[in-house]
């Protein structure tokens, strides 16, 4: 079954620095490589959101320090060194980016659609999906399926460089001239497909042409993750005793490859609507707008799947640790994911009720967006079900993991009413969906990431992280998030588009009963940049517990799956013997056993840790 | 409480269909917020009384058939009986085949970056002569009459949203879309732009007047025969 393993086992000769660090072909150091680039990644989609949500909250004011006095601003009168500086900058001939994209320090609208644009795009593509999918995919994959690497090393190794080449494809288009894609995340078509229109020119163009390199990454990692978890799983690793992370990941690899083709194919067209005189979405040549909004969210509805399947899986996998129980539901909670997966690709018209697409169809998807409420409801119950009668430890990542939980009902439950075709006429296109997004993501799949490098980062560093500064990262997260984004809602139902520059444009918003939208966006504001202040906790955790954290065991959360088997740091060729597993992956507290867990490791009818019948190293494993 | 209490956040609703689209959102509301409070009180509950206690061992629970089959059928219910609900609502605004007759206004409105071209068709009541009257960002209409719209654009999406009536579309070039509303008290409302059309997006705005009968005959007659 695994006759790989052979060859990588024998590799215990020293290792350059450049092919341990850098082009590695091992699976835990491209999963930590994804880790520490997902997280620099996070600061700087961060540093976006902080941008734009100063201009929501004091439009047209300068930004602190680097921008001028009102002194300045008003009567032209140099007060501060900042302001000299944007004098001698407003002087000389040449136009430097600071002057065209925050002239005196002041947002320029363009600007803006910039900022939220590759705001979204950021967290999306190059946060969310690059941790927990590279990092936790990588990392997870082979440990708790019980083999020695991925399927295709190489392949794994083009897909980490092919994601930093789309990267720096990205980030180029900050610096272009006309500056950087503003036609939103979703960047609707013909605004994304005639340079004219949007003023836009190599900045759309690169944006393109990053996220079909960035696609491209995606695919080498899902055809790795399939071909590993179908076929190199340890002997005795069935089905259903694979754990639900492994599940999720795996169900998530499905839908990256089949849905990444499609979105691949409809940013070509845009590309050749821009480069190459087509017209495919642009009306005025014969094209139809709405084909872009099909193309896009028949993939980006399962792609938003793929942002949250993997935190419900890791969340499974800490919830009956912490519990000291096994979750409940195991098989239901299997049939929900594969349900939510399958209803993913018949939904997306949700998106598009107000479209102008036939209003007959929106109450087909109507329906089946409402049928996404069975699985998810499913989970959350079983969830609970696995709190009932536990034996409950608040460990960080148990802090995080029921985080994730509550603030996924709330995304759940706000989604609802976006699922309501009427009710989604009033609040489409409003902050109501910012918060029901953010719920999902950043409350959902955010969380379960915090957790989960809290929960495995014993076994990629060897290392602990810092409780207590785990607690206070996670306390000030949760409360300004909450902050951030529950008065979202609020200011969705009173009406606030998203995506505008400046509400104080609106006289409905001033007016906004009982209180004006103005002093909220100022609270969300505050809010928003305790958050992001907060992540830098995270930060100075992660790196300065690599190197200083207190030494960990192999199990210290006495879990049962087989990345806890293997010893720590886990060597070159994960386990010492190919391990056989005996007993599905959630197996804590079970009456009469001598410890409340049986590693799923342990032979049947002998204590823990039992030998069974060991399989030599480097041998085939059947 | 206030910021827990969506509907009163709504602001005044002016069109006849708006307090459907009204009653379904507090109809959703209130059952998710029933079961938001019944989860986090079931959460809240199981961490505090199954914390961790020397002594206490957590209890070898796989799951339930039972409860799975309890929770999914009733969830299955509660949405599938929303959704036939939100028939009739959808039906009645988005419809053309169920527009309601005889409209006391009919206006092409064309969005454009960054304004809404409102085209009349004057008194001949056909678009593209002489007589049309065209107004930019200015929509007047009578009170307590179907109005007509044909909604398009020219160069890229745009979105049509009165928050008082609880009407949104969005307008695509190339094409008409046809919708309607009556609007049930005098006064004037702002008419943003909802889908994201370019750096000069935010502040695209146009004003719907609504004007009892006999003002709006008095500013038809003033302007219709300019």
């Amino acid at each position: 079954m695994n006759d790989h393993a052979h060859e990588s086992h024998d590799h215990h000769h020293e290792e350059s620095f450049v092919s341990k660090y850098i082009f590695s072909l091992d699976h835990k150091m491209i999963g930590k490589q994804f880790l520490i680039f997902g997280l620099i990644m996070f600061m700087v989609g961060g540093g976006l959101a902080m941008l734009f949500r100063w201009q929501l909250a004091w439009p047209d004011k300068p930004l602190p320090i680097i921008g001028v006095s009102k002194a300045y601003q008003e009567e032209g009168e140099v007060t501060t060194a900042a302001d000299r500086k944007w004098e001698e900058r407003f002087d000389d001939d040449k136009e430097t980016w600071l002057e065209t994209n925050m002239p005196s320090g002041v947002i320029d609208p363009a600007f803006f659609n910039s900022l939220f644009t590759m705001h979204a795009t950021i967290m999306v593509f190059f946060v969310v999906v690059p941790l927990l999918v590279g990092a936790f995919g990588n990392f997870l994959i082979p440990l708790m399926i019980g083999t020695r690497d991925m399927a295709f090393p190489v392949l794994n190794m083009l897909s980490f460089w092919s994601n930093i080449l789309g990267t720096i494809i990205m980030m180029a288009g900050f610096f272009v001239p006309s500056g950087h894609a503003a036609a939103g995340w979703t960047g609707y078509a013909p605004l994304s497909s005639v340079p004219e229109l949007s003023g836009v020119d190599w900045g759309q163009n690169l944006w393109c042409i990053s996220l079909i390199v960035m696609g491209i990454s995606s695919l080498m990692g899902s055809i790795n993750y399939i071909t590993t978890i179908i076929n190199m799983r340890a002997p005795g690793m069935t089905w259903f005793r694979l754990p639900l992370a492994i599940w999720a990941l795996f169900i998530v690899a499905i839908l990256l490859l089949l849905a990444f083709p499609v979105v691949a194919s409809a940013l070509a067209l845009i590309l050749f609507d821009r480069m190459a005189g087509t017209s495919f979405f642009a009306a005025a040549g014969g094209g139809e707008p709405l084909l872009w909004q099909h193309l896009f969210w028949f993939f980006a509805h399962p792609e938003v799947y793929i942002l949250i399947l993997p935190g419900m899986g890791m969340a499974s996998e800490m919830l009956p640790v912490f519990a000291r129980k096994p979750i409940f539901g195991y098989k239901s909670m299997v049939f929900a994911m594969i349900a939510i997966a399958f209803l993913s690709w018949i939904v997306w018209g949700h998106h598009m009720f107000q479209s102008g697409m036939n209003p007959a169809l929106g109450l087909s998807f109507m329906t089946t967006t409402m049928l996404i409420a069975v699985p998810s409801a499913i989970k959350t119950f079983n969830w609970l079900g696995t709190l009932h009668r536990a034996s409950i430890r608040f460990t960080v990542p148990m802090l995080n993991v029921l985080a994730f939980i509550s603030m996924f009902v709330i995304g759940g439950l706000s989604g609802i009413f976006m699922a309501n075709a009427p009710v989604d006429i009033y609040i489409h296109d409003t902050y109501f969906i910012v918060a029901h997004i953010h719920y999902v993501v950043f409350g959902g799949s955010v969380f379960a990431i915090f957790g989960g490098i809290f929960y495995w980062f014993p076994k990629m560093y060897g290392r602990h992280m810092n409780a207590t500064l785990g607690k206070i990262h996670f306390w000030i997260s949760f409360l300004a998030f909450n902050g951030v984004f529950f008065p979202m809602h609020i200011l969705g139902v009173g009406g606030h588009m998203r995506r505008i520059a400046n509400p104080m444009q609106y006289e409905f918003l001033q007016q906004m009963q009982p209180i004006s939208a103005q002093p909220i966006n100022v609270f969300i504001t505050v809010c928003a940049f305790i958050l992001g202040v907060a992540q830098f906790l995270l930060l100075i955790n992660v790196f300065w517990s690599i190197f200083r954290g207190k030494v960990a065991e192999q199990n210290p959360w006495q879990a049962t799956t087989l990345e806890w088997h293997a010893p720590t740091p886990v060597p070159h060729g994960n386990f010492d013997a190919i391990p056989h597993v005996y007993h599905g992956p959630y197996e804590y507290s079970v009456p009469d056993a001598e410890a409340d867990w049986i590693p799923q490791t342990q032979p049947n009818g002998e204590s823990e840790h039992g030998e069974g019948e060991p399989v030599p190293a480097g041998a085939t494993a059947d | 409480m206030k910021w827990l209490n969506f509907p009163a956040w709504l602001p005044e609703n002016v069109s006849t269909f708006g307090q459907g689209v009204d009653n379904l959102f507090i109809l959703i509301y209130w059952i998710t917020a029933i079961v938001f409070v019944a989860v986090m009180a079931v959460l809240i509950v199981f961490i505090i009384k199954y914390r961790f206690q020397e002594g206490r061992k957590a209890e070898y629970i796989e799951g339930s058939t039972t409860l799975e089959i309890v929770w999914t059928a009733a969830t299955t219910v509660i949405v599938f009986g929303l959704a036939m609900l939100s028939l009739p609502q959808w039906n009645d605004i988005k419809f053309p085949s169920k527009f309601p007759g005889n409209p006391g206004a009919v206006v092409q409105v064309n969005g454009k970056q960054f304004n809404w071209d409102m085209t009349y068709p004057g008194p001949d009541g056909e678009w593209g002569t002489d007589d049309d009257l065209q107004l930019e960002n200015q929509l007047h209409v009578p009170v307590n009459e179907v109005v007509h719209i044909r909604l398009t654009a020219d160069d890229v999406i745009h979105s049509f949203f009165v928050p008082q009536l609880r009407l949104k579309q969005d307008a695509l070039p190339g094409r008409f879309i046809n919708m309607w509303f009556e609007a049930t008290k005098p006064g004037t409302y702002e008419i943003p732009c909802a889908e994201l059309c370019g750096f000069g997006h935010s502040g695209m705005l146009g004003y719907l007047t609504v004007h009892t009968a006999e003002d709006y005959e008095a500013w038809k007659n003033e302007r219709w025969t300019e």
